[in-house]
């Protein structure tokens, strides 16, 4: 007899779905249909269970094969290439569990690493533009509930968070919008015809790399002042359509991604949409989101700013936090040589960084904790499987509107896998004898 | 005036914070004491000793003290931070953050300058010879109050974010500047004598900005008020002026709004 596990959290998207039904073999060991998960989230369960996976550490040797080590080994590796490194790099923390990060975090100030996340490759603008002018935001709960002028901004839902318009921004009937979608007007800003964009009821193809003009324009059309007859290949009458549009809604949330984020002006585009999100609530009510990719690089950002005050790219070399994206961020610091040595837990830079900051990696002493065989895996000096969070071991995770959600197990790891908190508990321990001897 | 020569003998392994080169910190020091400033590479703390070759010693307070840089200093972060008199010369190349929140006195590198150089400067005068990189008299992260004093000079390029958050104080660039002049800017002036491709003077509350050539895509809040001949950099010139960012909040002065200015040479 199978049996059934429900409000089961998907450890995958910032959508961080908490509806999964999952159903297990009797023994608890494998697992054998998935319930209410979109694509994207029910692979990351059955990935679990690949036949392929690795279930011991890896050391490369210098022919580039790799060599089956035990876990003391890799952990002594792993301590002894952070107490000897002066400026240690520990990156990724977006897809494992708060207390993990924490554990982390603890490594990081000891050693004087510099702890950076994926929002350094990601949502690290919108934080740099939250700190700069402050940001009014809401739950995803309200936006169901209440919400009836929806933006995306520059991001994509209908493919990166598949469940995001179902549960939440589109179609569910909630408290106030018992219509569903026939209650919301749905504006898309991207300058290609996405999936999302043709289920919108306005599509603006902005030029690409004029986000930050187009955010003005709509600033400036909120206070009567004139425009120019276009505005990023926009024409003025659409332009007023639109804040016409936002500004007759009872409540208007803009979701934005990494099509502004990342294009040209970056910061500056969050920092302008967050204006303009403030500008708004002179007429209504406004707030604004980011669509968060990995399931718990929010909670990287919460539990970074609640020990060191900064959400990401922390420089601890000297004893103090210190933050300042373009020298202290991942890339930078690659591209730079300013670290000489990196240690990856919970992200992939080996296929999201460019090439030359992968090829210092390769060159450099680097372990990469990960379930998975990735490109970074394959990379690093050692590599050190792990449980997957959220599958085989619980823990804490923030949901991208900052509720934090307590991911389940449902299955156990493999015999003898580690997981991540077990993993760094035992490098910190190690850590703390090569220091005392010190 | 006493002049303290170091020259880099050890390159750094990573990259060195020498926020001790400075004439504050030289002050009233031999050139053992100075060689026994500390700097940081990572997080090992060692003294400037271990990587410059130091001769001369400081004078009695900082407005008698000269520094000059000599070699490869490509790696090495923060020289002139905090300075607030006498004088620093770079021969080559510095890294990030030179003349950071500088106070006063005279900074002059003859070579180019990375990112956030000048950042919260205060006072004094900074010249590059060569071109800067991005971040040039900005704010630091988070903070609302960018370049307030002082004069910054640049004789090549700029990179983009020049003047962020800008209060007061000048920025000259001779060359070019990339994208996001004077944003957020509150006060103070910006003289771009190149181009400047785009998004010049967003969400600018008040203050100058002045680009000698061509710009290729204005903010769209930026509305055109008159010709106007201006005296700027010692020369007086013809300017369409508008006002701006339209899109952004303006305070009241004497019941009329203040805008931020844009000048176009004509
Ligand atoms: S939308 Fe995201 S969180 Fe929800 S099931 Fe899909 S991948 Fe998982």
């Amino acid at each position: 007899m199978s049996k059934s596990v429900t409000d089961v959290i998907c450890p995958f998207c910032g959508t961080l779905c908490d509806d999964l039904e999952v159903i297990v073999s009797d023994d608890g060991k494998k697992i054998e249909d998935i319930y209410n998960a979109c694509a994207i989230g029910a692979e990351k369960f059955m990935h679990a269970q690949a036949p392929e996976r690795v279930k011991r550490p890896r050391m490369q040797q210098p022919d580039g094969s790799y060599k089956e080590v035990s876990y003391d080994e890799a952990v002594e590796y792993t301590a002894r290439m952070l107490f000897n490194a002066k400026k240690p790099l520990m990156y990724g923390w977006s897809s494992t569990s708060c207390e993990a990060q924490s554990v982390g975090h603890e490594i990081a100030e000891k050693v004087g690493a510099i702890v950076d996340n994926t929002a350094t490759v990601c949502h690290g603008t919108t934080l740099i533009a939250v700190q700069d002018v402050g940001i009014p935001s809401c739950t995803l709960g309200e936006i169901k509930n209440r919400a009836d002028r929806i933006i995306f901004w520059g991001c994509n839902p209908c493919h990166a968070h598949p469940r995001h318009q179902s549960r939440y921004s589109v179609f569910p009937r909630g408290f106030f919008t018992n219509k569903g979608h026939m209650n919301r007007k749905v504006i898309v800003v991207d300058p290609r015809v996405t999936d999302t964009a043709k289920l919108a009821d306005y599509h603006y193809q902005v030029e690409q790399g004029r986000d930050y003009e187009l955010l003005s324009a709509f600033r400036v059309a909120l206070r009567n002042e004139p425009l120019p007859e276009t505005v990023a290949g926009i024409p003025r009458e659409k332009i007023i359509e639109g804040a016409e549009v936002m500004k007759s809604g009872r409540f208007g949330i803009i979701f934005f991604g990494m099509g502004v984020t990342q294009s040209l002006s970056k910061n500056h585009n969050i920092d302008n949409a967050i204006m303009l999100t403030k500008d708004l609530n002179e007429f209504t009510k406004f707030s604004i989101m980011a669509m968060r990719g990995h399931y718990n690089v929010t909670g990287s950002g919460q539990v970074l700013g609640w020990q060191f005050g900064y959400p990401f790219s922390v420089d601890l070399s000297r004893g103090f936090a210190r933050y300042n994206p373009g020298e202290t961020s991942s890339n930078d610091l690659l591209r730079r040589g300013e670290v000489d040595a990196v240690f990856v837990l919970g992200s992939d830079p080996g296929a999201h960084f460019p090439i030359s900051s992968v090829k210092k990696i390769a060159e450099l002493p680097s372990v990469c904790v990960d379930p998975h065989i990735t490109p970074t895996s394959e990379i690093s000096k050692l590599h050190v499987p792990v449980a997957f969070v959220g599958v085989e071991v619980g823990g804490n995770c923030y949901r991208m509107d900052n509720v934090p959600i307590e991911a389940r197990k449902v299955v156990d790891p493999p015999e003898g896998v580690l997981t991540d908190v077990e993993f760094l508990t035992r490098v910190n321990a190690r850590l703390d004898q090569l220091m005392g001897g010190k | 005036m006493e002049t303290v020569t170091i020259t880099m003998k050890n390159q750094p392994k990573l990259y060195l914070e020498a926020d001790n080169i400075s004439p504050d910190k030289f002050a009233g020091k031999k050139a053992s004491e100075i060689a026994a400033l500390h700097a940081y590479e990572g997080r090992e703390q060692t003294t400037l000793g271990k990587y410059f070759e130091i001769a001369g010693e400081g004078g009695a307070t900082a407005a008698d003290t000269r520094i000059v840089v000599k070699g490869d200093v490509s790696r090495v972060k923060y020289i002139g931070m905090k300075m607030s008199a006498g004088e620093v010369l770079v021969e080559q190349s510095p890294d990030m953050y030179t003349g950071a929140w500088m106070q006063g006195g005279k900074l002059i590198v003859k070579g180019s300058v990375d990112s956030f150089a000048g950042i919260g400067m205060k006072g004094g005068e900074f010249l590059v010879e060569g071109n800067a990189g991005d971040y040039l008299g900005a704010a630091y992260r988070g903070d609302w109050r960018g370049m307030q004093g002082g004069l910054i000079r640049v004789k090549g390029n700029a990179g983009s974010d020049i003047g962020y958050f800008m209060n007061g104080g000048t920025i000259i660039v001779h060359g070019n500047s990339d994208v996001h002049v004077g944003t957020h800017m509150e006060g103070g002036r910006i003289i771009v004598k190149g181009n400047a491709p785009s998004k010049v003077g967003g969400q600018m509350v008040g203050g100058e900005i002045f680009v000698y050539g061509t710009i290729d895509v204005m903010m769209p809040g930026f509305k055109y008020v008159q010709d106007e001949e201006v005296e700027v950099d010692g020369e007086k010139a013809l300017f369409a002026l508008y006002h701006g960012d339209t899109g952004e909040r303006h305070p009241k002065r004497k019941g009329q709004i203040v805008y931020g200015k844009l000048y176009l040479k004509i």
